[in-house]
């Protein structure tokens, strides 16, 4: 597959603040990118490079091949879907999906097809004549898709596209993008600060911090082996603490929780040279045991809070001065009657293996 | 509107004490007009109350009178240009002041807006000092381009507004969507703040047609409607006078009323 946008080295200060920082980034023809991180991290700049509506300060981007960092947004072969929809208020539905090739020189007469195929697309060619003001707010959004789509672009940008739904219309949106994505066969680049819809849409996630890619990858890349703690932290839950590791004479490595002993599955992420560094683990990789002696790698806390969620429990434990978070699946035969409540001592192990090493560094 | 009636109830204690006062006031605002125009059918020439008979002469004779006549085509000649020299000037301004940071900005908007206060009194000396300066004849034309300075700051303002509830991102939806930046301003700035525009222009010229401080400085040998009027006033009200106020009054109520309309935000 080659690749239809490549960014090189790409920076954007503004003023004396970096926006983006050296990023470089390679996006396949037909992918389906997400661009996440919190706000201001970066990301709505580096897609608003992409689109032409802000200047690099340094670095370039190509688009199939074809240098385009300096080329204005109005000659870039992208289109972007807004966050706030950007519908021409004075057109109707059809004038606006048609505004993409009315100011590219199509005549009135051959814009009709290809509107009419666009609204297709999303399953709004009913509301050809109505005022964008009439829709709903998901119709508005499907408008928007069918606008960006009608020239059939290079690459599709979405700019948040789905916070501006309730939570419903969201999810449903979300799958109909996918489906949306399937259809047409275009790159598509979204930018989301939710990472649920993030794993849930992309193939490839690009997780952002500060103006850098932290880690890009697979969902599941991303969620199994996060890079850094950063990572760690925000795709999913990650129990998170610091601690020097140590090698036995048997070649077991030792970790401590707050003073509890734990050993870790040797891992070349691992610093023996006593520095501290940052270690975690999954909630749902841990367990509950009830027996203190039979656990093999565990710590002993106390039950804060039980999360009751339908398909799962989320038990807080304090543990010294730390707090775990443990997901218990809850299967139909258990019942709930193996749920620990507020107060309750208990064990929780731990797999050496599912103890993630990241970098040097503290957490208190 | 309720709110404002029950608050004004409870503090005249009673409805009949709010309906005086609303009415008192109305017909304090109102009272001259309505005379003005029922003098205007009077058949007497003098102003004398009650009214005997009822006439159209004094508008006939208004049609009869040349110098009446060249003075409302005056009139119309001063409104119209100024109106559009204000346009011309005034919706760029509006839309530079929307789309660039530069430096002085605040100031030149407040800049912009202080003619709108300055007495007429004030523009018409200073701007006849610089006309005498720069060797200018008074005529017509220096009207125009001393009322243009007072209305520009009306034409800013309101299209300013309209600008500043636009959003951005239709600029930019429109340039990435392939559109040329004049293409952005014909297929959708300008439609979006177009009712602004006409609005704004309209309530230009009626404060333009009926201006007479800034004309009184800067005429030259011609005279506008309001200069005739007051001019012929030294000698006593006419009949005929009044009709033309009366004339002056529906146009202006058409052209303020189609610009209110205008101005009105359509998504309040």
């Amino acid at each position: 597959m080659s690749d239809i946008i490549q960014i090189q080295n790409l920076s954007k200060h503004f003023g004396n603040i970096v926006g983006v920082n050296d990023v470089t980034l390679d996006i396949n023809e037909g992918e389906f990118v997400t661009i996440l991180g919190p706000s201001g991290c970066g990301k709505s700049t580096l897609l608003r490079m992409i689109a032409g509506f802000e200047q690099p300060t340094q670095g370039h981007i190509f688009l199939d091949e074809k240098d385009v960092t300096n080329t204005p947004a109005n000659k870039r072969e992208v289109n972007m879907v807004f966050q706030d929809y950007a519908l021409f208020p004075h057109l109707k539905v059809g004038a606006n999906v048609g505004y993409g090739l009315k100011v590219n020189g199509v005549n009135k007469s051959d814009r009709q097809q290809p509107i009419i195929d666009a609204l297709n697309l999303v399953g709004l060619s009913d509301k050809i004549d109505n005022m964008p003001h009439e829709l709903s707010g998901g119709q508005r959004q499907r408008v928007a898709l069918a606008r960006a789509l009608v020239r059939r672009p290079k690459v599709l940008l979405l700019d948040e596209p789905l916070s501006a739904l309730d939570a419903n219309l969201r999810e449903q949106m979300q799958v109909e993008l996918r489906h949306l994505h399937k259809k047409v066969g275009l790159t598509f680049i979204m930018v989301t600060h939710d990472q649920t819809e993030a794993m849930v849409m992309s193939q490839r996630v690009v997780v952002m911090k500060e103006g850098q890619i932290a880690q890009m990858g697979t969902p599941s890349d991303l969620y199994d082996h996060p890079a850094n703690s950063y990572v760690a932290n925000f795709i999913g839950t990650t129990n998170l603490f610091s601690s020097t590791a140590t090698k036995t004479s048997s070649n077991q490595i030792n970790i401590n929780y707050f003073g509890q002993p734990l050993q870790i599955a040797a891992n070349d992420k691992i610093l023996t040279s006593g520095t501290e560094q940052i270690f975690g683990f999954r909630p749902e990789k841990a367990v509950l045991v009830h027996d203190h002696r039979q656990a093999t790698n565990g710590l002993q806390g106390k039950v804060k809070e039980v999360l009751y969620q339908g398909l799962a429990a989320r038990i807080l434990i304090n543990v010294g001065a730390g707090e775990i978070a443990i997901d218990q699946m809850l299967s139909e035969t258990k019942e709930n009657a193996r749920l620990p409540s507020e107060g309750d001592q208990v064990t929780i192990e731990i797999d050496p293996h599912k103890i993630m090493a990241f970098e040097q560094g503290h957490i208190t | 509107m309720t709110t404002t009636t029950t608050l004004f109830s409870r503090i005249f204690s009673t409805d009949g004490a709010f309906k005086a006062v609303a009415t008192s006031v109305l017909a304090f605002l109102y009272a001259p007009i309505i005379v003005l125009v029922m003098f205007s059918f009077s058949d007497s020439r003098s102003l004398s109350w009650p009214i005997k008979g009822l006439t159209f002469d004094w508008y006939l004779k208004l049609f009869q009178n040349e110098d009446l006549l060249e003075a409302i085509g005056n009139s119309f000649y001063v409104a119209s240009c100024s109106t559009l020299l204000t346009l011309i000037i005034g919706v760029p301004a509006a839309l530079a002041l929307n789309r660039y940071n530069f430096f002085g900005k605040s100031l030149f908007r407040k800049l912009v807006l202080l003619p709108i206060a300055l007495p007429g009194i004030i523009t018409g000396i200073s701007m006849l000092n610089l006309f005498k300066v720069v060797g200018f004849n008074l005529s017509l034309e220096t009207v125009i381009i001393g009322h243009a300075t007072a209305l520009i700051a009306i034409i800013v303002t309101q299209v300013f507004a309209r600008l500043e509830r636009l959003p951005k991102s239709l600029d930019e939806a429109s340039a990435d969507l392939g559109a040329s930046g004049l293409q952005t301003f014909l297929f959708v700035t300008l439609p979006n703040i177009k009712t602004s525009v006409i609005g704004a222009g309209l309530l230009s010229f009626t404060l333009s047609f009926d201006e007479i401080p800034v004309t009184f400085f800067l005429t030259g040998r011609d005279n506008t409607l309001p200069m005739y009027i007051w001019s012929t006033m030294r000698r006593g009200i006419t009949p005929e006078i009044n009709a033309v106020g009366t004339l002056i009054l529906c146009l202006s109520a058409i052209l303020i009323i189609i610009s209110v309309l205008m101005l009105r935000d359509k998504n309040q």
